[in-house]
């Protein structure tokens, strides 16, 4: 389970206060979509889940399976199970994509006590999983990231999903950028990956999204704190009448 | 990644200082009086008990070089050097007498076991590796010990120091030495033709394969030392050699001078590879002490259809300058230069290389790459010119910079000159950065900073490594590794 704790959260640069008192809880087996104005706070919490530097939390908490992560490296994060799918995917060139879900793949297995794969190991799985997700093969012999298109980066981010196989999972805007026939293949991916040990966060501003892949709650996120819950019909809601009744109130 | 594994691992072993070559040895040595002058030449070519005719070659070169000044122009800064303030000659008391395994002193033994450099051939014949490589160790101003040799005299290959090829095969010596990179070339190279006191002498006779990988390993210890070594290397007709040198010293505060010449002469169809992993002491994480590397390096494609490779792994020195380059003098010769270059902390690195066409069809090769990181500066500098009579000269160069951290730089001065209307010169040049962005990116995906830093190094040198031999492969990648240990956070 996910608990967010009355959190608040600062720019490490700057003392400008984006997160202002967020409490959520997201139970494990659930799917919650979050969804709220540009600039309201959304992608800023999927970084602070994730560990980012660039963020200070003056105050809460976030637990996760009942344990603060906050003191917690990145990448020790994510050896516990937190997967975030970048609103804006990062390149990283000179590595070819097979060597680095090769190596983050088996970095996680090892960390979590699982014995890492084998090369023969690697490819079959690997390649089974690009395949549901329409991603050809080729494509993971370039650079990560480097020259792929919007909606290439999107889906390459949940075949990293779904090898690292995480339990936590956070997506933010991944249905931007994707095509009509892509996004119905990546939410038939993120789909496959719901199951009673996983949690998601699904970070969108649109209904279309959540039309494939149905949230058990809807949270608007606005001016750094849960303006209001519901279920998913609260996201039709907002698709006719938009965030006016947010604006203005602040925390 | 098996590779990025076993980088990391190295990496942990290593705490405070990364430097893990740093220890010296405690040995009494002989050493010339302090300063230069012509009575220090005279005394180093007496100490080797040296024909007339050379002596005469180092007092001219002396002569040319008090008139010289050190250049300037290399993007590298450090404080004047005092020339009569260090020793130019300096030997292990214990390797003055005749030279076999059993007589050299244990502690040497040690030193290079330390060194990961096995001396006794039943050791290395003992090892898992099923290759064998031959080892000639240099240690501060003389040759201890070469391995190997018999087996070597067995194919007609000379492999030994320059000393005993001076005392053994001085018309070889005379014919070829100096004659790529003259006395007057410039300020170190004249400053190493007058007082150079070993190195290593390889000739490998026509039609003949070297039948095993050859090495030297040399290792400053003395302080206050410069050390100038030589390196002659001569392919005949249709030979060929692979050749590889490694570099250490101990960690010190003050700096120290290493200015080598090596030249190399390949004849017709001869192909020589000359390979070199640099790792002299860089100086501590504030920039105090290292090793000033000014070294000369040239090889000479003299005969038709020869070519000669240089491969370059550079992670060591305060300073270095350095280029090694090809003369593609023979028709359809061949030059080739790779290289990586990383420099950390505060360390300078000038490099890059000459290709100098001159025969019909010839054709070079350059891939650099530069990583730079901590507050250091990392330049390549090269050189591809054609001469008029050069019809056809082709050359590839492309220049590849990695940044890591925003407080080191990055650099690329390429000169290109056609003098010959066929012509064809490439140029690609790439720069690009491990940014916090980047590795947050890693780090999210379940990689350490340090397997992310490698991941990417790794892929960034892959084709250069792939350039060394065999051997040589996986403590190469180590060694990467472990000079950007705490490069980034
Ligand atoms: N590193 C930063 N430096 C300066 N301002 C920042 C930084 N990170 C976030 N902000 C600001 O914090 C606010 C929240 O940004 P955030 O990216 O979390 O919004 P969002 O809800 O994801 O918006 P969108 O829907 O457009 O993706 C914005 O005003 C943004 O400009
Ligand atoms: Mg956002």
């Amino acid at each position: 389970m996910l608990e967010i704790k009355n959190l608040h959260v600062k720019l490490a640069e700057e003392d400008k206060e984006i997160i202002k008192g967020l409490s959520l809880t997201v139970p494990k087996g659930e799917v919650h979509a979050i969804m709220g104005p540009n600039g309201s706070g959304k992608s800023t919490l999927a970084y602070v889940l994730a560990g980012r530097e660039d963020y200070v939390v003056t105050s809460g908490d976030i637990l996760w399976n009942g344990e603060s992560i906050l003191e917690m490296e990145p990448d020790e994060r994510a050896a516990k199970g937190v997967f975030l799918a970048f609103q804006y995917p990062m390149e990283v060139p000179g590595v070819a994509g097979l060597t680095f879900l090769r190596t983050a793949t088996n970095s996680i297995r090892k960390k979590r006590g699982q014995a890492e794969l084998t090369t023969p190991e690697f490819m079959k799985v690997v390649k089974e999983r690009a395949s549901k997700l329409n991603i050809d093969v080729e494509m993971l012999k370039r650079p990560v990231n480097v020259g792929f298109s919007g909606g290439e980066k999107k889906r390459s981010e949940i075949l990293q999903m779904a090898m690292l196989e995480p339990t936590l999972c956070v997506l933010d805007e991944t249905d931007s950028g994707l095509d009509i026939d892509a996004l119905k293949i990546v939410s038939e991916g993120v789909n496959a990956l719901r199951s009673p040990d996983r949690a998601m966060l699904v970070i969108t501003h649109y209904q279309r999204l959540l039309d494939h892949i149905v949230p058990d709650r809807v949270h608007v996120l606005a001016h750094g704190i849960i303006q209001r819950s519901g279920g998913k019909e609260l996201a039709l809601e907002l698709e006719k009448s938009g965030y006016a009744e947010f604006q203005g109130k602040a925390a | 990644m098996a590779a990025v594994q076993e980088t990391i691992e190295q990496v942990k072993k290593i705490d405070v200082d990364q430097y893990k070559y740093g220890f010296e040895t405690a040995i009494e040595s002989v050493k010339a009086p302090k300063g230069l002058d012509e009575s220090t030449v005279r005394y180093i070519s007496a100490r080797k008990n040296e024909p007339e005719w050379m002596l005469e070659w180092r007092l001219a070169a002396f002569e040319r070089w008090k008139a010289m000044v050190e250049p300037t122009w290399a993007k590298v800064s450090y404080p004047k050097i005092d020339f009569q303030d260090l020793y130019y000659y300096s030997a292990p008391k214990s390797t003055e007498g005749p030279k076999s395994l059993d007589e050299i002193d244990p502690k040497l033994l040690e030193t290079y076991k330390k060194l990961g450099i096995p001396l006794k051939e039943q050791e290395i014949l003992a090892g898992v590796q099923s290759s064998r490589v031959a080892v000639d160790a240099v240690f501060d101003s003389v040759s201890v010990v070469t391995t190997f040799k018999a087996e070597l005299k067995k194919a007609g290959v000379i492999f030994c120091s320059i000393s005993e090829a001076l005392r053994e095969h001085p018309e070889l010596v005379k014919k070829y030495l100096g004659s790529v990179v003259p006395q007057s070339d410039n300020f170190y190279a004249a400053l190493n033709a007058a007082v150079f006191s070993d190195g290593s002498f390889v000739y490998i006779p026509p039609n003949t394969r070297c039948p095993m990988e050859l090495s030297t390993y040399f290792r400053i210890n003395e302080k206050n030392t410069g050390q100038f070594e030589r390196t002659l290397i001569i392919a005949d007709k249709g030979s060929y050699v692979s050749y590889l040198e490694g570099c250490t010293a101990p960690s010190r505060d003050e700096n120290q001078l290493h200015a080598a010449v090596v030249e190399l002469i390949a004849h017709d169809d001869a192909e020589i590879k000359y390979s070199t992993v640099q790792n002299w002491y860089p100086g501590d994480k504030d920039g105090k002490g290292g090793i000033y590397n000014f070294v000369t390096k040239r090889g000479d494609c003299r005969g038709r259809n020869s070519k000669i490779s240089w491969t370059q792994v550079e992670t060591g020195s305060a300073i270095t300058w350095k280029y090694p380059s090809c003369i593609l003098r023979g028709d359809n010769s061949r030059g080739e230069f790779y290289s990586i270059a990383v420099s950390n902390g505060h360390q300078q690195v000038d490099s890059g290389t000459k290709m100098i066409h001159l025969g019909k069809n010839t054709s070079s090769r350059i891939i650099s790459k530069g990583i730079a990181a901590g507050f250091s500066q990392n330049t390549y500098r090269g050189l591809v010119s054609a001469h008029r009579k050069a019809t056809g000269a082709r050359n590839f160069t492309a220049c590849d910079s990695l940044l890591i951290g925003d407080k080191c730089g990055a650099h690329t001065v390429p000169y290109i000159e056609a003098k010959n209307s066929s012509a064809h010169f490439e140029h690609e040049a790439t720069t690009s950065k491990i940014s916090d962005d980047m590795l947050f990116y890693c780090r999210q995906r379940g990689l350490s900073e340090e397997e992310a830093v490698a991941l990417v190094v790794n892929g960034f040198v892959r084709d250069v490594l792939q350039q060394l031999p065999m051997e040589f492969l996986a403590e190469t990648q180590k060694l990467i590794g472990i000079s950007l240990e705490g490069s980034v956070g």
